[in-house]
């Protein structure tokens, strides 16, 4: 008998424009002992599924037919007291982001010796003892000494040991774990996806693994679903489902995820059914086209890049680059300390080169981006662009021509723009700013033909942000940067808040872009084989220090710098399912 | 802890200097103080006399700090209206505040914090709205008016409760107090409830807005799959982690309690600070109106640093921080 059955399962959530259908007849079974990946893009209800079993579904969602059986028990059958008590007891369940799901009041042991004695009988001693041999089989080496301290006084991967130690320590018969690595980095990635693996071998405990990424999936799973839209489209074992696809969807999918392996051209075959873009799009601005965008881009460029020199000076040198962030007040009597987010950069960049950045959290890489740009002051070093100083953002004056050649792209495309404008006011305002227009009939015909270049509707322009997906907004985001027509492009991990298949579309038009105007694009990414996709060359940082520059193909042959060795080893890839 | 509090010493000694600069001016500039103590037959010679005795004839900033230290050693002076110990008249009204602002905070924190919790919990329920829609119209009604409500119907129609004054007191060496005695209780009971009405609306609504903000977040949801009773659930990891703010809140409101219950002490007749400073306002009583200024601004730092303290014990991330430095 399977641990867990879940027999075509339809959750329902009540609008006001009738009832919303977030998972529609899902069927899965998983084993003990077996991890189980639910994998699909946003909206596939993966979520949802475990939020059911757990029976936590966020009201007012409920679900409309099916049945859950734990074990041959049909959990919907509980009253909530009932359920309650199968929580923690039987289905435990492992959270996203360590930082936020523990409580930060209470000490490690408070929160585990609690759980442990929620569910069985045992003095608070024994309950201490059993804690800590459970951190211990966690990872958590110094556990008798650190089992008294509070959560915020972990890192980002013992606070996750601490969230498995929590899950575990009733010794459930299933863990649904919803997305349990997305927030850290590669390296505690692998090392937390380990421990999955030992869990569920040695004790026998069966998983639910519900993520986002591909490679996580190839990596530890034994079996998958792939879900869209609520509905199941594949399911089987991992190997055969992502290397033998059956459906066109999730070899689709497999088409979008970016290699470490090999650096493809444009991505191929990927999903596009984003519903806006389709219907009525037959809206438009007399003149306005593509080519009209892409032929003022053009004639821009020319005009800019007159100088001889151009090809021979850097578009960009960096010089022993120092940027150190005053951290809080000055205390009375000590003098003000600070933290050194960047130290002793060096590097060229130049016309027309992709450059990627890698490195993981707090390696300097955001604030590399923003001091180039402007939003953060160097505290020592020199920048050039294109042979002229470049002045630190404080000193830049507000008409510098650099402010306009050096444009910017963010990582979340729903915080980048401004909810209160349309997109026409966000696109235009650029071209307004740094005068690029004719009159306002120029202006619109513009913004409407830049949107045609970003491949969206020219209608968009009329909307507002809000009615957009994230991929549309990105695209949104792309066209605003373009149209201050800038030799300088950085993209702050352009697409880490996307889906998979959104990603691959906003990388083909970055790449399409980039050849088409020869912009040079300082490319920041945590994943490798984004990076690999798009660069030419790429840095390593490591805590605020460059550790390596390397010709990206070369990097992905044969890294020099142990960091970056370590780096790669870590990064879930694909290429396993092919050796094994 | 202890760089912490000296720390916050220092700044409230700031505070309390300011304040007592503003006392000052208010004692020194506001009429001429010998006008106000003599009568009108007293010679312009004999007010020179009293001036120079009383050493306004020197500079500002000598008579400043000697006016500090006064105060600093509790030598208050003497009122003008009733040529007592200014000191004298404020113990014996100071007990009388401090317990019906004290009686007024436990009202609202007692019926308040579970109210709020039950609100936020049982979101949408009947007893839940309707226990927002009555404190929405106890908040809306000006205090005097709950009050002379009160007393129109415990006091005149049922007879069931004194309506002024504050009843039998016990002497406890120079604090007198009304706890001990059934008339004293019975006494405190509408003064406190009318002054804690507002507090307990707004502690409600607060605790109820900070534990709907909780609830959402994961380390309850996480809770909740760990199978972690609801009432540990609720009490232990939900309600903890509201307390900051509600703590702010409630310690800056209990300042404002005991040095507004002006409106409060005067519908009950009740011998207060209030009433004290409402009597001084009316008979220019300068002396007296200045330590009033003095004492409230001191119990307004004092309270402050309590809740700072608070934040110590409650906050493992404040306590280790500063424990680190």
């Amino acid at each position: 008998m399977a641990l867990l059955e879940i027999i075509g399962l339809t959750v329902k959530f009540p609008t006001r424009f009738g009832n919303f259908t977030a998972t529609n007849n899902v069927s899965l079974e998983v084993q003990a002992g077996e991890i189980h990946g639910l994998v699909g893009e946003s909206g596939a209800g993966k979520t949802t599924i475990g939020a059911a079993v757990m029976g936590l579904l966020q009201s007012p969602g409920y679900i409309g037919s099916g049945s859950i059986n734990l074990a041959g028990e049909n959990l919907l059958a509980l009253d909530n007291n009932q359920y309650h008590r199968v929580r923690g007891n039987r289905i435990s369940m492992i959270f996203q982001d360590p930082q936020t799901s523990l409580n930060p009041l209470l000490t490690v042991a408070d929160q585990l010796i609690e759980t442990i004695r929620q569910h069985s009988d045992v003095t608070a001693d024994d309950a201490r003892t059993q804690a800590i041999q459970l951190l211990e089989e966690t990872g958590l080496s110094d556990a008798k000494q650190r089992i008294d301290d509070y959560p915020h006084q972990f890192s980002g991967g013992m606070r996750q040991r601490v969230v498995i130690a929590l899950a575990l320590c009733t010794q459930p018969e299933l863990i649904i774990a919803d997305e349990p690595t997305t927030a850290l980095d590669v390296s505690v990635q692998k090392q937390i996806l380990a421990l999955i693996r030992t869990l569920a071998k040695d004790r026998g405990v069966g998983f639910i693994l519900i993520t986002h990424d591909i490679g996580v999936i190839s990596e530890i799973t034994d079996q998958v679903t792939v879900l869209r839209s609520g509905r199941v489209i594949e399911s089987g074992d991992t190997r055969q489902v992502l290397m033998q696809p059956t459906d066109n969807y999730t070899r689709a999918l497999m088409a979008a995820v970016p290699r470490l392996e090999q650096r493809l051209h444009r991505f191929n075959n990927i999903v596009t059914d984003d519903s806006i873009i389709d219907g009525d799009d037959h809206w438009q601005v007399d003149g306005a086209s593509a080519k009209l965008a892409s032929d003022w881009l053009l004639s821009g460029h020319q005009s800019s890049d007159t100088g001889t020199t151009a090809s021979t000076t850097p578009v960009l040198a960096v010089k022993d680059l120092e940027v150190t962030f005053q951290s809080g007040q000055p205390g009375w009597f000590q003098s003000r300390s600070g933290v050194k987010a960047l130290s002793n950069i060096n590097f060229d960049m130049h016309a027309g080169e992709v450059l990627g950045i890698v490195g993981e959290s707090g390696s300097g890489k955001s604030t590399l981006a923003k001091s180039i740009v402007g939003l953060v002051d160097p505290s020592a070093g020199e920048l050039r662009f294109r042979g002229q100083p470049l002045p630190p953002g404080s000193k830049r004056h507000r008409k510098h021509p650099v402010r306009r050649e050096i444009q910017m792209i963010f990582q979340d495309p729903y915080s980048s723009l401004n909810n209160r404008l349309t997109v026409e006011q966000i696109i235009a305002e650029p071209i307004r700013f740094y005068k690029l227009a004719r009159n306002r009939a120029h202006i619109r015909q513009l913004v409407a033909s830049v949107l045609e270049l970003v491949e969206m509707p020219q209608r968009a322009m009329l909307k507002y942000p809000h009615q957009f997906s994230g991929g549309q907004r990105q695209r949104i985001a792309v066209a605003r940067a373009l149209v201050a027509r800038p030799d300088f492009l950085i993209c702050d991990e352009p697409t880490s808040a996307l889906d998979v298949s959104i990603q691959a579309q906003i990388l083909n038009l970055l790449k399409d872009l980039q050849e088409a105007f020869g912009l040079s694009i300082l490319f920041i990414s945590h994943n490798l084989a984004v990076i690999r996709q798009m660069t030419d060359r790429l840095l390593v940082l490591k805590n605020g220090k460059l550790v390596e520059i390397s010709n990206t193909d070369r990097f992905f042959r044969e890294p020099a710098a142990p960091y970056s060795q370590q780096l790669l080893r870590e990064t879930p890839s694909l290429s396993h399912l092919n050796a094994r | 802890m202890l760089t912490f509090i000296s720390r916050r010493l220092l700044q409230s000694l700031f505070v309390m200097l300011a304040v007592s600069l503003i006392a000052f001016a208010l004692f020194r500039f506001v009429g001429d103080p010998v006008a106000q103590m003599v009568g009108q037959e007293t010679s312009i010679e004999d007010q020179e006399r009293i001036r120079e005795r009383l050493g306004l004839n020197d500079s500002i900033p000598t008579q400043f700090v000697r006016f500090i230290g006064k105060l600093a050693s509790a030598d208050f002076g003497y009122s003008y209206r009733t040529r007592q110990p200014v000191s004298e008249m404020i113990l014996t009204r100071l007990p009388a505040t401090l317990e019906l602002g004290f009686v007024s905070l436990l009202i609202s924190l007692l019926i308040g914090i579970p109210a709020g919790i039950y609100t936020a919990i049982k979101r949408g329920g009947a007893l839940a709205n309707t226990l927002l829609v009555t404190t929405l119209v106890g908040i809306s009604i000006p205090t005097f008016v709950i009050g002379i409500f009160l007393i129109y119907l415990f006091g005149v129609k049922l007879g069931w409760l004194p309506t002024f004054g504050r009843g039998d007191t016990i002497a406890l060496g120079w604090w007198k107090t009304s706890f001990l005695t059934l008339d004293g209780l019975k006494s405190m009971l509408l003064p406190a409830l009318t002054l804690g009405v507002y507090q307990l609306t707004l502690t409600m609504r607060l605790v109820r807005a900070e534990m709907q903000d909780v609830l959402k977040t994961d380390y309850i949801k996480f809770a909740t799959a760990r199978g972690i009773n609801y009432r540990s659930l609720y009490f232990n990891h939900a309600f903890r982690n509201t307390l900051i703010p509600v703590i702010t809140i409630i310690g800056l409101q209990l300042g404002g309690i005991i040095a507004f219950s002006i409106v409060t002490e005067s519908v009950f007749q009740w011998p207060g600070m209030g009433l004290l400073f409402l009597d001084s306002i009316r008979y220019v009583d300068i002396p007296v109106m200045s330590v009033y200024l003095v004492l409230i601004a001191m119990m307004f730092v004092i309270i402050n640093l309590i809740v700072d303290m608070l934040y110590f014990f409650i906050d493992p991330r404040v306590r280790l921080a500063s424990e680190a430095n």
